[in-house]
């Protein structure tokens, strides 16, 4: 990690109670459209912070404010604690990269990362080697007489990263950079993307509709919807105690049985199907009987046991029937009948025996389903 | 910029948000007000008020000196649609352009569809050769067809050495119309190609697939998807076309009248002019080309819903 | 049956769809050689005939420079092409700097009287020139009959009401093709250097106006060709004693056939050639 980085890393912490950027209640209106409803949140230093949502739910647009590409019908932005609501672009202590790069075609490479440079009025015998630094830090040296077009996708992502990157900024935004880069290109950026991170130390926010990529690089994740933040976490809490129903969807995959609630205690909550099925799983807060619920169990954490094994009166133990299998290489994805009207999948990884066929389930079989209450989540929206 | 040091409103007051929008409100104003008042002003001042002015000018009475005597009339209007010499010049000129327009149409569809079917590295080549004699000066352009068919002339010269007799070729109706087709072909091929660009030709073999004739697929999928070029390529033919008088002129002999022959005359020449009927006449011009117009636009809009 | 069908479809289309497409092609092709003939024998014709020695100009009878001697040694034709490339600098200029202030308008804001200002930029392009040239030319005499009562001096048509008319008609010009080129134009990078530390004036002088150039120049190029190669309004409007080339042409033109015409229409040519070419040129460069 350069020098220049390290030191600035570290003075920033000490600066600011270790928060970067805060939302206070930001609401941004289009119309009569909320594309941000109420938004709070905590960034802190040297954090690797992701919004992710579905596209619309107003995460690009709260990173737009950040940049000051738009400003807020109310609520406050602190940049390390000061208020900067209302600062136009150009004076905020934050560089952006951009989804499509943004890279001015008019412009060689060197020139591109010298803007913001030349823009603060570095002197010139500073300005060359910070550029050729930047442009090292990304591995493009020797690319700087290069213009813009005369590169490939990635090496344009890494030209953004350095342009912005070079200006050190306090925090640095990125508005999905990665979408437009194939998927072999999309992995190995990803890596690139956290390790530099890990390296300048400097916050990173990024925006993504890719829960993989988000869980993949995030040190806390904010999911988002029709522009609200609904659940912050690291990307454990996120995908193994979702908040509510959309998370859970969102995040992953997996399996809804809805029902009441019969009974709640001590962190677990139990609910009853329409068709009588009853299952037990961790439950943040008390419920009451009677009220709607939604029970929530990934596939992968599904058990499957051969007809005979197991305690079927067991808790969370159901006699199910297979009904379809998919053989996707390294799981096998199975779809099982719990009752008349209701199915659920069931991943197993294939660490079996590879030419038996008797390793794997034939539809029409009787099997026990299991599910530890501790891995089942009783969701109330 | 101060990337460190203590906060700068840490607590404090800001300034409040719909101020600073009123703020931005009023210099982007201002803003566009130095953009736009230029242009809105010289096209106000030297463009509407002079359509305006002959507007009010076509309900005036015209003076024995050529002078426009501020008396309102509807005579000027009657005397148009009433008097054989300016409905037949109505009925001329509409006429040569619709012809005009329909040989254009009929001659630069193929032309279109010919360079839209040509390997991707000719098409730009050859839209360029069609657009090469469409930069030299329009008059320049007429003139060539005179030293072509003139008495001793280059096709008549042609004739007298194979032992032909001479062909009056010059100063017909005929040569007036070659001339305007000759002028306005270009601005027929371009829109046309514009979209037969943009059409799918394997809409053609998919209606093939489905049993229709090359000719009842042209009528019923080519055409019906490229009617937007079609009218777009109409209307710019058709409206140079009608106020025309150099071409009639030049190749006609100025044997009959045009509206723009016309209007020439009752403005710059006639002894004395006559200003209030010109205007006149231009107004109803500008009235039958606001129609169609318009009827162009609906059209179109219609194709895109 | 189904199969038998298809059978019979496959066997029958390729051999008859091909020989319709040969005959198709045939025609299309013929069509487009005769129309590139048509479109430029006139031409051809037009500069071979500025080098023939015939009084006439309507056959060969030797080659000769003579036309073009003559041309540069007549003051009144060369006068007129003076006046024609004084009046298209200064209406380019103009109409160009308006127009591009304009388009940026037009593109950037959304203002109450917009679609006005939208149609009041496209009906100079889609009315006739006469009408243009009429309405210009009842409006300067009104105009000038008002000054004249107003201040005492009478006013004549000259080349300023000529440049006036020719930025009224370019302005529209312009703006099109400026917009295209700020239609084309992406705004997230005035947000890239807003974000790199630029003010909103550096933005459109470091990133905007290099990025919008090739088409004010395109633009530019158009209103001088126009400006140029306009004869309706510069007859109507150009006063006496005040003569531009494409009406002394005009005037020549109608009274007889003479090669000073060619040579003079030769030169035309490849000016306008030259600065057609050169427009494309810029507007390729992006």
């Amino acid at each position: 990690m350069p020098l220049w980085l390290s030191v600035y890393a570290s003075q920033e912490i000490a600066l600011s109670d270790g928060i970067a950027i805060e939302l206070r209640d930001v609401v941004k209106a289009f119309g009569d459209v909320h594309a941000v409803d109420h938004v709070s949140l905590q960034i802190r230093d040297g954090e690797f912070f992701s919004l992710l949502g579905p596209s619309g739910c107003g995460k690009t647009t709260s990173l737009r404010m950040i940049a000051g590409f738009e400003y807020p019908t109310s609520g406050k932005i602190l940049i390390h604690g000061r208020e900067m609501s209302s600062t136009p672009p150009y004076q905020r202590p934050v560089n952006t990269v951009f989804q499509s790069y943004a890279l001015f075609p008019h412009m060689s490479v060197e020139q591109n990362v010298a803007f913001g440079l030349e823009m603060k009025r570095v002197p010139k015998a500073e300005l060359g080697p910070r550029v050729q630094e930047a442009l090292e830090m990304v591995r493009l040296s020797g690319y700087g007489a290069r213009r813009p077009r005369q590169l490939s996708g990635g090496q344009q992502q890494r030209v953004a990263l350095a342009r912005a990157l070079v200006n050190r900024p306090e925090v640095l935004l990125l508005d999905e950079p990665l979408g437009a880069l194939d998927q072999k290109l999309r992995k190995e950026m990803q890596l690139e993307l956290k390790g530099l991170q890990e390296r300048v130390g400097i916050t990173f926010i990024f925006v993504t509709h890719d829960q993989e990529e988000a869980l993949t690089m995030s040190d806390r994740i904010a999911v988002m919807s029709h522009g609200k933040v609904l659940q912050v976490g690291t990307p454990t809490e996120i995908y193994e105690r979702p908040s509510c129903r959309f998370v859970a969807d969102f995040i992953g995959e997996t399996n809804f049985v809805e029902g009441r609630v019969v009974e709640s205690a001590g962190g677990y909550a139990t609910i009853e199907t329409s068709d009588g099925i009853r299952l037990r799983g961790c439950s943040a807060r008390p419920l009451s009987s009677g009220t709607v619920a939604t029970l929530s169990i990934r596939p992968e954490k599904v058990r499957l046991l051969p007809q005979g094994e197991g305690n079927p009166s067991a808790e969370n133990a159901l006699p199910v029937r297979v009904e379809r299998i998919n053989y996707i290489g390294s799981d096998t994805r199975i779809t099982v009948r719990i009752s008349d009207e209701r199915t659920l999948n069931a991943w197993e990884q294939n660490d079996r025996s590879t030419v038996d066929r008797n390793a794997y389930w034939q539809p029409g079989e009787e099997s026990l389903l299991v599910c530890p209450a501790d891995n089942a989540l009783v969701l109330t929206e | 910029m101060r990337p460190y040091g203590p906060p700068l409103t840490h607590g404090g007051p800001t300034m409040a948000l719909d101020t600073l929008q009123k703020q931005r409100q009023r210099s982007s104003r201002l803003r566009l007000a130095g953009l736009l008042g230029p242009g809105a002003f010289w096209l106000t001042l030297f463009f509407a008020m002079p359509l305006v002015i002959i507007l009010l000018y076509s309900f005036m009475t015209a003076g024995p000196r050529g002078n426009v005597i501020w008396q309102a009339t509807f005579e000027q209007y009657t005397t148009l649609f009433t008097k054989d010499i300016y409905v037949n010049a109505y009925t001329r000129s509409i006429w040569a352009s619709v012809l005009t327009t329909l040989i254009c149409l009929l001659i630069g569809y193929p032309l279109a569809l010919f360079i839209a079917r040509s390997p991707q590295a000719w098409r730009t080549p050859l839209l360029f050769l069609i657009l090469i004699p469409f930069w030299t000066n329009f008059l320049v352009r007429i003139y060539a067809w005179q030293i072509i068919l003139s008495n001793n002339g280059l096709i008549n010269s042609a004739f007298q050495a194979l032992g032909l007799p001479t062909q009056t070729l010059l100063y017909t109706e005929n040569a007036t119309l070659l001339g305007l087709v000759y002028g306005e072909l270009p601005f027929m091929v371009l829109p046309l190609y514009a979209s037969l660009d943009r059409f799918d030709f394997t809409l053609m073999e998919a209606a093939a697939d489905l049993g229709a004739s090359r000719w009842r697929a042209f009528l019923r999928v080519m055409l019906p998807i490229t009617m937007p070029g079609i009218a777009a390529g109409s209307v710019l033919v058709f409206i140079p076309t009608i106020g025309q008088f150099v071409v009639s002129e030049l190749l006609g002999g100025a044997k009959v009248d045009y509206i723009g022959n016309l209007l020439q005359r009752l403005f710059l020449r006639s002894n004395p002019p006559n200003w209030p009927l010109g205007s006149a006449m231009a107004v109803v011009m500008m009235g039958v080309l606001m129609i169609l117009i318009m009827l162009y636009f609906r059209s179109t809009t219609e194709e895109d819903r | 049956m189904i199969e038998a069908t298809s059978q019979t479809k496959t066997v029958a289309r390729p051999a008859s769809a091909s020989e319709r497409t040969s005959l198709g092609g045939f025609a299309l092709l013929a069509n487009a050689v005769l129309l590139y003939t048509f479109l430029y024998v006139p031409i051809a014709i037009l500069v071979i005939f500025s080098f023939t020695s015939d009084q006439f100009g309507v056959r060969w009878t030797g080659f000769t420079l003579d036309w073009y001697a003559r041309l540069f040694a007549n003051e009144r034709l060369m006068g007129a092409a003076l006046n024609t490339l004084y009046v298209a600098l200064i209406s380019t200029v103009a109409s160009t700097i308006i127009g591009t202030l304009t388009a940026l308008a037009m593109e950037r804001y959304r203002f109450p009287g917009r679609s006005g200002m939208d149609a009041l930029l496209y009906l100079p392009i889609v009315i006739p020139e006469i009408v243009m040239a009429v309405a210009l030319l009842a409006f300067s005499a009104f105009a000038f009959d008002l000054i004249q009562s107003i201040t005492g001096t009478p006013i004549r048509r000259n080349l300023t009401t000529v440049i006036i008319a020719h930025i009224a008609f370019s302005i529209s010009f312009v703006v099109v093709v400026v917009r295209t080129s700020l239609k084309n134009f992406d705004r997230r990078l005035e947000e890239a250097a807003q974000d790199l530390g630029a003010s909103g004036w550096q933005t459109f002088w470091r990133i905007t106006f290099p990025l919008i150039l090739p088409g004010i120049i395109g633009g530019a190029l158009l209103a001088f060709t126009l400006s140029l190669d306009d004869f309706i309004i510069s007859l109507f409007l150009s006063g006496p004693g005040t003569s531009l080339l494409p009406v002394e042409v005009y005037n020549k033109v109608r009274r007889a056939v003479t090669p000073e015409i060619n040579a003079i229409s030769t030169l035309m040519l490849i000016i306008s050639i030259a600065l057609v070419g050169l427009s494309q040129l810029a507007q390729r460069r992006r």
